[in-house]
């Protein structure tokens, strides 16, 4: 790549698509001047896959198990999202069982996808003992999922009308020892990352994300969260069985007794809600009644009744990213969605970046880009291709092209 | 002198100095393999086996060595041999186990001094030729690493050239009259302290000598996706590559010369090949145990550190502890004199 100079004193360094920095396809364009970052440009687009489109071409049931390819990660959430908004259309009643064991498998996404984060944040900064570290924890948790869903990442333990697995006394056991294990080593993993002194150098005061910024900017999830702003899905709009439970919004307040926003305390927060999880798991096994799991077994009746649903439902759900929206239209009489729109956490939380980046150095791009725990694959939606090339849409014409898509919809 | 002892000594200092090269090459790989191997298990993985270096070196000299279109290609290409020609010619100097060095009585603290920064300036004009955005900066923050780094080292070489010399001991910056009067010997109680102190600061100078986390931000993986060696491929790679592996054993030896140089023949009365055979088995131990202290520990306990922090670890709180150590070993010096105290080990009667 070429240094392109603009003035005198500042370059421009171009981070992504592919780095070593970056998970997933993601392009930055730095200006710096020296080792300070002056601005940042991101652009998106490189991992569209046309999952919505192809949704299109499926039924409800099939697309439970396109969407947890959207994301490796929230491979959970997204069937969820998808399934709480088909039952919202179709007005399906989920077993209040099924409602805890939900809430079982979200909180235990929730562990895995926060352990995960936390050993990408210490590679991101060069701590690869810590990398290692997590992920051997996150291993037990990867056990125990595999356990009661019968697979570690795709878990296919979600449809509609409720899961597809009990959690009986059998699994109690193994249920327990994770738990009792994942305890034990919080508080080591509480020691190394916020005790740690190379990891306080690099974590505190960086990449900071004020309370206004992330209002404005509409951050959602851990991020905003970790700039003081109280919002969780689980307690703003309760699903599931969230409102019998006791869940509380988690800021870095609640350990340090002050808000600055940077990544330290996006650490704190997502740290903490692991704790809150393990927790959440044990109140839903403590508290869940007996009955059935799903509200209708046989598949061929529940995409009988769908194929008969007529309207729109939305589907929001608290995912270890924070909120995310799908939002489904059934049409009566057709087997497969008319339309099926999905608003990932990461799409809220890609505006923070820029300005968390702003000022900061050079060094502290991989962290500060991993603070969000961004997931470019759930966030793609659009890639604009005109023979063969791409271009980028301005504001008015995208508007546009929306408010034409969205009549389109509407007819 | 005649011609046969022209080309005696001539004859001499080549093969001298292939064998010391091909040393240097084959034990850095060997620490290397070693280094990779302890700190995987201290990360709970079971890591490459310790051949894997020298499969590494075979695979990148059989690659392709691709040489960027924005580049100056004379520089890029010479940067790796003179790093690796600047590294190794500092073995030539360096006292190894029982042997002196090939050029005894040459070359000085000094001149080693100044060797270690060429490989360090070879990978800064190697990466500011190579035209690429991330080996400018790597380039940047290496020069600043090292500008860091010379001034606590410097204070710590003249300490000891100091102390020596108030030993009476003359030419004191060779390497030879430090081996023949180890610092312990000297010090009194408060200059033992203060040379523990220097060689705690000459081990966490290592690490930035040879950029290793957490010092490692010229080459910071994660951030500049390999900074200096961004473009690097196939043999030049390679070299620098190598470069690294002999440095460390060179960074290695120099801390052994200066505060280790003893060794185990007298102490058993051995002489000629035995004694040799002893005294390279205990100074390959020696090198090993300064490369687990300084390198493999220090890397797996901590985070990279940003360029600005390095700067300010170095300039004020390594900076300021060398000079404690300075100061205590002036003052035990005075001590000694005017009280006419005995070295420690004196009091102990090692010595």
């Amino acid at each position: 790549m070429k240094t392109k100079q603009t003035t005198k004193t500042t370059y421009h360094i171009p981070i992504g698509p592919i780095h070593p920095a970056l998970k997933e396809p993601v392009a930055f364009e730095f200006e710096i001047d020296g080792e300070r970052i002056v601005d940042v440009d991101v652009s998106l687009g490189h991992v569209h896959r046309t999952v919505e489109w192809t949704a299109t071409k499926r039924n409800p049931i099939q697309i439970l198990y396109l969407a947890e390819r959207i994301c490796g990660i929230c491979s959970y959430c997204h069937p969820t999202a998808f399934a709480l908004a088909v039952e919202n259309i179709a007005n399906i009643e989920v077993p209040e069982r099924a409602e805890y064991l939900r809430v079982i498998q979200a909180e235990l996404e929730r562990i895995c996808s926060h352990i995960l984060w936390a050993g990408v944040a210490a590679h991101e900064i060069g701590f690869d003992s810590v990398l290692f570290l997590t992920w051997q924890i996150r291993e037990k948790v990867l056990d125990l999922t595999e356990y009661l869903t019968g697979n570690r990442i795709t878990k296919g333990i979600i449809t509609i009308g409720g899961v597809r697995r009990d959690i009986t006394k059998e699994h109690h056991p193994k249920i327990f020892e994770t738990l009792n294990y994942l305890k034990d080593n919080f508080e080591k993993l509480r020691k190394v990352y916020l005790d740690d002194k190379t990891f306080r150098m690099r974590a505190q005061g960086c990449g900071i994300l004020t309370k206004e910024d992330a209002l404005k900017l509409c951050a959602v999830g851990p991020t905003a969260r970790g700039s003081g702003v109280k919002k969780d899905v689980r307690v703003d709009q309760a699903y599931f069985s969230c409102a019998d439970l006791d869940i509380e919004c988690i800021t870095p307040d609640v350990l340090t007794g002050e808000v600055n926003g940077d990544v330290y305390d996006r650490i704190i927060v997502r740290l903490l809600e692991v704790k809150q999880a393990i927790d959440l798991i044990e109140q839903c096994i403590d508290k869940m009644p007996a009955g059935d799991i799903v509200s209708e077994p046989k598949v061929a009746k529940v995409l009988a009744t769908l194929k008969k649903a007529s309207g729109e439902g939305i589907g929001r759900m608290e995912a270890p990213r924070g909120e995310v929206i799908h939002y489904v239209k059934l049409v009566e009489g057709e087997e497969y969605p008319f339309t099926w729109k999905v608003r990932a956490p990461t799409y809220n939380n890609i505006m923070p970046w820029v300005p968390m980046l702003i000022g900061e150095q050079i060094a502290d791009i991989p962290i500060v880009a991993a603070s969000t725990d961004p997931c470019m694959s759930c966030t793609n939606r659009v890639a604009i291709v005109d023979s063969g090339k791409k271009y980028e849409l301005n504001k008015e014409e995208l508007h546009r092209l929306s408010v034409e898509k969205t009549r389109r919809l509407m007819a | 002198m005649d011609f046969l002892q022209i080309s005696q000594t001539a004859m001499m200092v080549i093969i001298g100095t292939i064998a010391l090269a091909l040393f240097g090459i084959f034990f850095g790989l060997v620490y290397k393999g070693i280094d990779r191997k302890l700190s995987a298990h201290m990360q709970g993985r079971i890591g490459p086996p310790i051949r894997q270096p020298f499969r590494d070196v075979v695979k990148l000299f059989t690659k392709e060595n691709i040489v960027p279109e924005n580049a100056i290609p004379w520089i890029f290409n010479l940067a790796p041999l003179v790093g690796l020609v600047a590294t190794i010619s500092i073995l030539l100097y360096l006292p190894l186990g029982g042997f002196q060095p090939l050029f005894p009585g040459k070359g000085d603290l000094i001149l080693i001094l100044y060797l270690l920064i060429i490989p360090s300036l070879a990978m800064v004009i190697g990466g500011f030729s190579s035209g690429s955005p991330y080996a400018t900066i790597g380039a940047q923050r290496e020069m600043a690493t090292m500008i860091a780094y010379e001034f606590p080292l410097a204070i710590i070489i003249i300490t000891i050239a100091w102390r020596l010399s108030m030993q009476g001991v003359t030419n004191v910056f060779a390497l030879s009259s430090i081996a023949a009067t180890p610092v312990w010997n000297i010090a009194g109680p408060l200059g033992f302290i203060g040379f523990i102190i220097l060689l705690l600061v000459l081990v966490i100078i290592t690490p930035a000598e040879l950029s290793k986390i957490p010092f490692d931000s010229p080459e910071a993986e994660t951030e500049i996706a390999g900074g200096l060696l961004t473009e690097y491929s196939g043999r030049n790679l390679a070299m620098f590559y190598l470069t690294d592996g002999v440095k460390t054993v060179v960074m290695a030896s120099l801390i052994v010369a200066l505060f280790f140089p003893y060794n185990l023949s007298p102490l058993f009365g051995l002489e000629s090949y035995p004694a040799f055979a002893v005294d390279i088995a205990f100074y390959l131990a020696k090198v090993f145990l300064v490369i687990l202290f300084s390198v493999t520990l220090i890397r797996v306990a901590v985070a990279r550190l940003k360029i600005d922090q390095i700067v300010y670890t170095y300039w004020v709180p390594l900076t300021l502890l060398s000079l404690v150590g300075l100061i205590c070993i002036m003052w035990d010096q005075t001590i000694m004199a005017n009280f006419g105290l005995q070295p420690v080990f004196e009091m102990l009667g090692i010595v």
